[in-house]
């Protein structure tokens, strides 16, 4: 650990790929903040109908997500972007793109790496994109 | 004053289905909208406390929440998760441009808590709900034993890095903003550092819990990152591990926006005032109150979960 004097001089510059990231990581939840919160305002004012009638939540929230599913026929796996235009479905918009914003960052980085000739790091991100993408699917999850 | 602008903005969205919808109670309870409003304060006061506190915010709602809501924990779980990613997403820029977080070091940890919190999340929702309420209160207890006992270590020294540490050149280099002085820093125990980061995906998914309670002790004493490295990265690895299985959740259903939004949107908005009121507040005071609070939400969950208070 080397720590020098203080000094006046400017902040050390960041890696390249680390400030692309950053970037590109504000956008991502910039976006995915404004859609949560759009979307929340119209399911909760009524603006958009909803799957589930918020007046039935309290019934239904208390119960395990399998038992919930099955009282209210609410969707699994990618089968709610068929039902996007319900209110409180919607709202997953902001939740996925909050989820999933990373995915771009990480695949911007790839060329970079390659560029560079540093292949472990553009296989650690491809690796990465790799794993994201495996929870997304919904294979796991026993999702369609 | 100009910063509690959006938390009334906040208060007065969730307000907003309040009239509309007042006869929408069960038989006897309060109207709906009144836990989510609830949620949102109770989010703002734990975003406000989390920051000086020196704790995630993500580590006390899953515990609170979970306890003291009437939402069933596998929601909890899926809106925890939220919260964490909403804040570590949120803080990630910043700290990456600054250096405090370094890209390079969080990317080998976050591949394999990624992959396993994935496991985490699988198996935590496969699980029955008072074996969870049992494990989940033995781990904030935990998580409270760890906050007494653990210290840290500012600039550890680290004389050589190790093999691994070298070959992916896991090092960088920032300017601590207390003294001005401009730290070079680098790691070592690389191979047990992404041991611990396995486990760590694990709890994360299975919980649903922030995981900065563990990444920073483990960067910080295990691998030898200066402490304000070991929290900035912590932030970027704790982006991706709750990425991957926040879809978990959301795959399963198990991520319900009336339970989530008012959450994470509390949640920041008290974060941004934890950070303002950061001087005014006396840390240790707010620290002991917190793990006061945590110590009470982890025996609830504990005694929850095995049926001596229901």
């Amino acid at each position: 650990m080397a720590v020098s004097a203080p000094t006046s001089r400017a902040h050390p510059v960041q890696p390249e790929e680390q400030l692309r990231y950053a970037r590109l990581l504000d956008w991502g939840t910039r976006v995915g903040l404004v859609m949560l919160v759009l979307s929340f305002a119209a399911y909760v004012s009524g603006l958009a109908e909803s799957h589930v009638p918020v007046q039935r939540l309290p019934e239904v929230w208390q119960h395990p997500v399998a038992k919930y599913l099955e009282l209210t026929g609410s969707p699994t796996g990618w089968d709610w972007v068929a039902l996007i235009h319900r209110g409180d479905i919607a709202g997953l918009v902001g939740i996925g793109i909050l989820a999933g914003c990373s995915l771009l960052c990480l695949a911007a980085l790839i060329p970079l790496y390659l560029r560079r000739g540093d292949r472990t790091f553009a296989v650690l991100c491809a690796a990465e994109i790799a794993v994201v993408l495996l929870a997304a699917s919904g294979w796991l999850a026993g999702g369609h | 004053m100009r910063a509690w602008v959006p938390v009334a903005c906040g208060g007065a969205l969730m307000c907003l289905a309040g009239p509309a919808d007042a006869a929408g109670a069960v038989a006897g309870g309060p109207p709906w909208w009144v836990w989510p409003l609830a949620l949102f304060v109770a989010c703002f006061v734990m975003g406000i406390v989390a920051v000086p506190a020196g704790i995630g915010g993500g580590t006390l709602f899953v515990p609170i929440v979970g306890s003291f809501f009437p939402f069933h924990l596998d929601f909890v779980r899926g809106a925890g998760l939220l919260v964490a990613l909403a804040s570590a997403l949120s803080a990630g820029p910043m700290l990456l441009r600054g250096g405090l977080g370094s890209l390079r070091l969080a990317l080998p940890l976050a591949l394999l808590a990624s992959a396993s919190s994935i496991v985490g999340a699988l198996v935590g929702l496969a699980m029955p709900a008072n074996v969870v309420q049992i494990l989940l209160g033995a781990l904030v207890l935990g998580i409270v034993v760890l906050m007494f006992v653990s210290k840290k270590s500012e600039f550890p020294q680290v004389e050589r890095p190790d093999r691994l540490a070298q070959a992916l050149a896991l090092h960088g280099v920032f300017v601590d903003g207390a003294s001005g002085r401009t730290v070079h820093w680098q790691v070592h125990r690389t191979v047990p550092g992404l041991l611990v980061f396995l486990g760590i995906g694990v709890l994360a998914g299975m919980f649903g819990i922030g995981a900065g309670w563990a990444n920073v002790p483990a960067l910080n004493l295990l691998m030898g990152a200066p402490v304000k490295v070991a929290a900035g990265t912590s932030g970027v690895v704790l982006s991706l591990v709750d990425s991957s299985a926040a879809w978990v959740y959301i795959n399963r259903g198990a991520v319900l926006p009336m339970v989530a939004v008012p959450s994470v949107v509390g949640m920041m908005l008290g974060a941004r005032i934890g950070a303002r009121l950061l001087n005014v507040l006396k840390g240790s005071v707010v620290r002991r109150l917190v793990i006061g609070v945590l110590l009470f939400a982890g025996a609830r969950a504990l005694l929850k979960g095995l049926g001596v208070w229901p």
